[in-house]
């Protein structure tokens, strides 16, 4: 038999039963569907909190004091633990493939500007956080590059700080008086947005030095390091490990490399994923059981089109291909139906929750089709081996 | 042509032995018209099954063109009847969702006969059957002569040497019935070997050879001199 006879036969069967064959291809279709949309929504979200997570950059080691075990309890709270200092983040510019360094130290402060009062984060930086953190200034300049433990007292303004006390006006050579202090606003940075509940724009940055000296701390909270994208991860670790160690005489900080973190999200959301998709399997799996139920039905209904078929010289090879070919021709046209309602839901639910990220990689389109055609191949075995393992003569005068 | 010797074929029904043919031996030559007729349950469907290579022997040899076809395997079994052997029968067996003329094509097509070579064949049938105005209606538009006339079409589209025809008037009138004999009747004519089964007299006593059964047994033969 030729390969264009078999499919134009499977679809003669396919025809005939209109009604019945749209409602097993549906089965298949909702299932496809279902892990297309559920996928579609886990890799979007996949990729939001990505995103999300990488805006800073992948080249990003972060240094906090503190050494953590793998039981979360910090070591210091035994030993001695040296509060990172100024200091230490400058020694780390000696490392060859380090471009930024900022150190970092945040809190929550009153600041007032022309009569106007409000609570706000406070973050004390150096003069290179918009570069290790890519962030961007808008008008002026950010801090200056003064010597970092007795900077000058200069503000930068993040956007929502500068459209609360100084709207209207430019706020450029104005005071701001931070927690009593007067600083002399410089630069305002470009609106950032929320990052993970944090509003980035209600906040102002001041030399690092100053918001210890604020917040009455003896350390940096963190600081961070950028490197170049050509040098080994291991190796910039390697390196700050090695400086810090000198000076603090113990390893008694801990690295939190951003690309490390992002792998293991990464594997998280992956995980999500597959979790949700495998749900959508479920009904995947119902729609194959209703392909079995169908083929089973046809197969006892045209036991004497098979006896016929036999006579005229078909072989029990012949007559298997015919009703595998039926189920997989079902769950294949099933799976292109499911394909486009998955697709056309994920995406008009985007159009109504733009908030909602979908993505719908093509591979996953092609791996649930292919799954789709695995799923009818496996429930048309059984009623196709059954068909071709009638005895002829009894299959004739079946009725 | 077809030369069985001490053919037997018994079922188990239940858990009883039943012998449906009890050693038959019978020649038919090439180009010979036979009928077989008896009662029901005399064994003539079940010998025309194994003529046809759709049932085996439970003993005894079966030799089709020389060959012992006794011992073949499902597959070869299928490639002789798709080649040697052609089949008509009471009920039509025409495949309901398919034109006439697919009908007709269906053993072609899973001869895997090319499709320009199947539309030149194809067109000869329907024409010489007189069925060209019906190519592309469904069995059930068809009337039961036109119906019968269809099946023995699809029958010989691959010139099988072969006819076998179970009751074939069976579900006709008398008058179509006759018309389908005589078709058949034409093939004989052409070396066609076509071998009735009946338990009809009027239909068999057309036969040059008619062979009685009962009981699975061939109980007797009267002949026809070919020049009557």
């Amino acid at each position: 038999m030729l390969f264009p006879d078999l499919i134009r036969l499977t679809t003669s069967s396919f025809l005939s039963y209109r009604v019945r064959s749209f409602l097993t291809g549906l089965g298949i279709a909702v299932g496809i569907a279902a892990v297309i949309l559920l996928t579609s929504i886990g890799e979007g979200l996949h990729q939001f909190v990505l995103a999300e997570f990488s805006q800073f950059g992948t080249n990003l080691i972060g240094i906090q004091p503190g050494k953590k075990q793998t039981h979360g309890a910090s070591v210091g709270m035994l030993g001695s633990v040296r509060p990172l200092s100024i200091e230490d983040a400058e020694a780390l510019r000696r490392l060859p493939y380090v471009e930024y360094i900022s150190p970092s130290v945040t809190g929550n402060a009153k600041v007032r500007a022309g009569g106007k009062t409000r609570r706000t984060i406070v973050s004390g930086v150096g003069p290179e956080m918009p570069q290790a953190l890519r962030m961007y200034v808008q008008t002026g300049s950010f801090l200056p590059d003064d010597d970092p433990t007795q900077a000058r007292a200069f503000v930068v303004l993040g956007a929502k700080i500068r459209q609360e006390l100084f709207a209207g006006q430019n706020p450029l050579g104005s005071y701001l008086r931070v927690g009593g202090q007067r600083y002399r606003v410089i630069g305002v940075m470009e609106p950032k947005g929320q990052v993970l509940g944090f509003d980035l724009d209600d906040t102002v940055y001041i030399p690092a030095a100053r918001a210890m000296e604020l917040f009455n701390r003896a350390g940096l909270m963190e600081i961070h390091v950028t490197y170049r994208p050509s040098a080994e991860l291991e190796q910039v670790e390697a390196g700050i490990r090695g400086i810090l160690t000198a000076r603090h005489g113990s390893e008694d900080f801990t690295l939190v490399p951003q690309e490390k973190a992002l792998e293991v999200l990464g594997s998280v959301l992956d995980v999500i994923t597959f979790a949700v998709g495998a749900l959508g399997g479920i009904s995947l799996l119902v729609g194959g059981v209703g392909i079995l139920t169908i083929m089973t039905m046809a197969v006892t209904e045209r036991t004497s089109e098979i006896g016929l078929l036999r006579a005229l010289g078909a072989r029990e090879r012949q007559v298997l291909a015919l009703f595998l070919g039926e189920a997989m021709l079902l769950s294949a046209l099933g799976g292109l139906a499911g394909l486009a309602l998955g697709v056309g839901i994920a995406q008009g639910l985007h159009l109504l929750f733009p908030a909602l990220p979908v993505h719908t990689p093509w591979l996953f389109a092609v791996l649930a089709e292919l799954s789709a055609v695995t799923i009818g191949l496996a429930a048309g075995v059984a009623p196709a081996m059954r068909a071709a393992r009638l005895d002829p003569v009894e299959a004739l005068h079946a009725e | 042509m077809i030369e069985l010797s001490q053919v037997s074929r018994s079922f188990t029904v239940g858990d009883q032995q039943v012998a449906a043919l009890r050693g038959i031996d019978l020649n038919i030559a090439a180009g010979d018209y036979v009928s077989i007729m008896g009662p029901s349950g005399s064994g003539k469907s079940t010998l025309l099954n194994l003529i046809g290579l759709l049932d085996r022997p439970s003993s005894g040899t079966y030799r089709l063109d020389g060959g012992d076809v006794t011992a073949l395997t499902d597959e070869q079994q299928a490639k002789v009847r798709s080649e040697k052997v052609g089949f008509v029968f009471q009920a039509f067996h025409l495949v309901p969702r398919l034109t006439a003329a697919m009908n007709i094509e269906l053993p072609l097509v899973l001869a895997g006969i090319s499709p320009a070579e199947r539309k030149i064949r194809v067109a000869q049938l329907l024409e010489n059957y007189g069925l060209t105005d019906r190519a592309d209606h469904r069995p059930d538009q068809l009337s039961g002569g036109q119906r019968q006339r269809v099946a023995i079409a699809r029958a010989t589209s691959m010139h099988p040497a072969v006819l076998l025809a179970d009751e074939p008037t069976g579900n006709l009138d008398q008058a179509t019935g006759k018309e389908v004999m005589n078709l058949l009747e034409q093939l004989v004519a052409q070396q066609v070997t076509l071998i009735v089964v009946t338990h009809d007299p009027a239909i068999g006593g057309r036969a040059k050879r008619q062979v009685r059964m009962v009981d699975g047994q061939i109980t007797g033969e009267a002949g026809r001199s070919a020049g009557a």
